[in-house]
């Protein structure tokens, strides 16, 4: 399997993924359901978390990716853009780090971006998004685990299924096995168990054109079978909806699910998870060192619309604090049911 | 293509109090209290509804709660094990019945 880019695929211009996203005859607007709600134009509440994308290569496919990333996706954030990224980091008080890909750890510059924001601030709170098979894929990522530990890491990793058949279907033939080695790596230096300080938190994503469940009784019955079937402990689950850009707009489009699961968002909006959504206390950087409201911002070329004020080097926060957060359709995927974030729900 | 099942009307369901409110009003209102957690888990509930849904072979429950299921983690061998189970209950109630057939033919033969 290649990239969308690789293939030439239509869905790799994002340009067409809007066009797509905004023709489509739904019976809601999200601008309009943030308007009913008294959230329009949606502002900033405080940013506090800097989520950088380091790159989009990545040593899997997963078929509901967002970014698109793979092995055959080159873009990978240069250090000078890190520089700045330290830059501000250090003089705006940015309390969470959170590295995302990609898989970010493939980026060279990755350790020393990871000890230097380390540097800055002991109780920053730093986050690899880590595919887990990357512990695996080379001998010189196989003390990843030990490096975390050190530089105090929290570790969030997908797992979409207790099982290899969903979560092998989701993100590729063997992913699971590998993903239990990596995991049981990550406990057995103390990362997910009690009384460490060290966190392991795993990510829900449904495998198919459906909403996640209860974040609180997945996470118990996740608990339940890791434990009993694989030994595994870790310390929360997040429930995370797909959204429908990408790879998995381009899914919903070839299984014949797109309208039913644009109609499903909409129905299911929330003017609670709507009023807590993260763009509104995250900048997300891209590898080339732009600004965006979010990750899936980012991956449809949406910049922040602070027009001074739309690459790390020219970071002003007072202009990034006051700017109007971009939406459109695919928002619905933050504000459904129990809503979804980065770090889960948010209703 | 008219049929008498139309997918699309299951999205109509939360509309029957259109013609009596009252009973409508007071049927979702229990509906929804039934699935809440409770003693049973919502995904426990939601497996037993996955089985009724076939015994009383309703298309669009089966439709509702396949979903259902698997929003709330089910995976698809758990799933068809509750169809299993609605199965065993079905056969099972035809075949307990056949206690009366051997009771009668038991009755009338030499």
């Amino acid at each position: 399997m290649k990239s969308l880019k690789a293939q030439n695929h239509p869905l790799a211009n994002t340009e067409y993924e809007i066009e797509l996203l905004e023709s489509s005859d739904f019976k809601g607007r999200f601008e309009n359901k943030l308007e009913a709600s008294r959230l329009f134009p949606l502002k900033p509440t405080q940013i506090e978390i800097l989520q950088i994308n380091m790159g989009k290569m990545c040593n899997q496919i997963c078929k509901h990716c967002h970014v698109d990333a793979g092995p055959d996706r080159k873009e990978i954030m240069e250090r000078d853009i890190m520089s700045h990224c330290l830059n501000v980091i250090r003089e705006n008080k940015i309390k969470t780090v959170d590295l995302t890909g990609g898989a970010p750890e493939m980026n060279p510059h990755f350790r020393w971006f990871v000890t230097e924001i380390r540097t800055i601030d002991p109780d920053i709170n730093i986050i690899v998004r880590c595919n887990l098979t990357i512990i695996l894929a080379n001998p010189k990522y196989h003390d990843l685990p030990e490096f975390y530990q050190q530089n105090n890491v929290e570790v969030v990793s997908s797992l979409p299924y207790f099982n290899p058949v969903k979560t092998d279907a989701q993100r590729g033939d063997g992913v699971f096995e590998k993903s239990i080695k990596a995991l049981r790596m990550l406990n057995g230096i103390g990362y997910g168990m009690a009384g460490t300080g060290l966190v392991l938190n795993l990510v829900y994503n449904p495998s198919g054109a459906f909403l996640p469940g209860s974040q609180q009784g997945l996470e118990a019955e996740f608990k339940r079978k890791l434990s009993t079937q694989y030994q595994i402990e870790f310390n929360s689950l997040f429930t995370i909806t797909n959204i429908p850009i990408s790879r998995f707009l381009e899914y919903l489009q070839r299984s014949g699910n797109y309208e039913a699961y644009m109609e499903k968002l909409i129905e299911s909006y929330n003017p609670s998870a709507a009023a807590n959504v993260m763009c509104r206390s995250t900048i997300s950087v891209g590898w080339d060192g732009y600004l965006y409201d979010c990750d899936f911002n980012q991956m449809l070329e949406l910049k922040v619309k602070s027009p001074e004020s739309q690459h790390i080097k020219d970071w002003k926060q007072s202009a990034l604090h006051n700017r109007n957060i971009v939406v459109n359709q695919h928002c619905f995927g933050c504000t459904a049911g129990a809503g979804s974030s980065c770090g889960g729900t948010t209703a | 293509m008219k049929t008498y099942y139309n997918p699309e009307d299951l999205k109509k369901f939360g509309k029957i109090g259109e013609f009596q409110k009252s009973m409508a009003d007071k049927f979702f209102d229990y509906y929804g209290e039934v699935f809440k957690e409770g003693a049973l888990t919502a995904r426990e509930k939601s497996l037993i509804a996955l089985a009724v849904a076939h015994a009383v072979q309703c298309p669009y429950c089966i439709d509702a709660y396949t979903v259902d299921t698997m929003e709330k983690g089910c995976d698809e061998e758990q799933m068809m094990e509750a169809v299993h189970v609605a199965a065993a209950i079905r056969g099972g109630a035809s075949l307990v019945h056949s206690t009366q057939m051997m009771n009668k033919a038991k009755e009338i033969s030499m």
